[in-house]
């Protein structure tokens, strides 16, 4: 199908990078505002090291941006990809509001209790 | 509107609908328990879905398989977690092979129903679905929830 064709291949680096909870964290950090990798390091009971690697997988999933400002590398949150987590639910939200609207067309047709039983 | 509210949450992967039906809520939960009734709201009427085994009770189930418009018949259970008729229901939604068994290794989401009577003989039905990773909850999307795409791609189709 179109639709899942185009949602997988954008998504598989996406997914696989909000997989983890200490991603989710630094995005959610790095969205209020700029932060270097050694700032975030403190958030985390893990290395400078370990943070860079989850910053790096974060970057290629374009979910945050980096940049260079003298010796520190600065990240920031990328909107626009989390959003699309938000679509996801999105569809959710479209597949249940088609089925509240069939629940609600069979009560109409059968409003009393036991009628269909 | 029957729909009076949709809560979505992008980090705790819930979604959130809540309903409002103009019928008591033992009416409302047979659409829940009646898997004849239930068959009829679970798929669109282009994917509609064939409920093969239903028990309601908690560690019990329900087997249904969807029909699509090319004929693929792709199969979901339900396993029951919790359930207190006519108040609730909670169960584990997930993809099953054709003999109705839970695909190894594909996700599955919690699906918590919750009814509650209103003043006027209203229902309100509140149901919240959650998934375990982004992960899953994009697979089931792109695979277990076929009918939900459907509208969206034949309209695409109706473009091109």
């Amino acid at each position: 199908m179109v639709v899942d064709i185009k949602i997988r291949k954008k998504s598989d680096d996406l997914f696989h990078a909000l997989a983890d909870s200490t991603r989710r964290s630094i995005i959610r950090h790095t969205f209020e505002r700029e932060h270097s990798v050694s700032d975030l390091a403190r958030f985390y009971p893990m290395s400078f090291a370990a943070v860079q690697k989850h910053v790096a997988i974060l970057e290629r999933a374009e979910l945050v941006t980096k940049r260079r400002s003298g010796r520190e590398q600065l990240v920031r949150g990328n909107v626009l990809a989390v959003r699309e987590a938000l679509e996801l639910l999105e569809q959710m939200e479209e597949v249940w509001r088609s089925r509240i609207d069939r629940m609600d067309q069979i009560l109409a047709e059968d409003p009393k209790e036991g009628v269909m039983k | 509107m029957t729909v009076v509210n949709v809560q979505k949450d992008t980090e705790a992967l819930t979604m959130t609908i809540t309903a409002e039906f103009d019928a008591p809520i033992k009416r409302v939960w047979q659409l829940w328990e009646d898997p004849r009734q239930l068959e009829r709201w679970w798929g669109p009427p282009t994917y509609p879905a064939t409920v093969t085994a239903h028990d309601m009770t908690p560690g019990g189930g329900v087997s249904y398989f969807m029909t699509g418009p090319d004929g693929e018949k792709p199969h979901g259970y339900w396993r029951i977690l919790e359930v207190d008729e006519p108040k609730g229901l909670a169960f584990e939604n997930g993809l099953a092979d054709d003999s109705g068994d839970p695909t190894p290794n594909t996700p599955s989401m919690i699906i918590r129903v919750v009814l509650s009577e209103q003043p006027e003989g209203v229902t309100r039905m509140a149901i919240e679905s959650t998934f375990p990773t982004v992960e899953a909850m994009e697979m089931f999307l792109t695979m277990g929830m076929q009918e939900g795409m459907t509208g969206a791609v034949s309209q695409i189709d109706a473009l091109l």
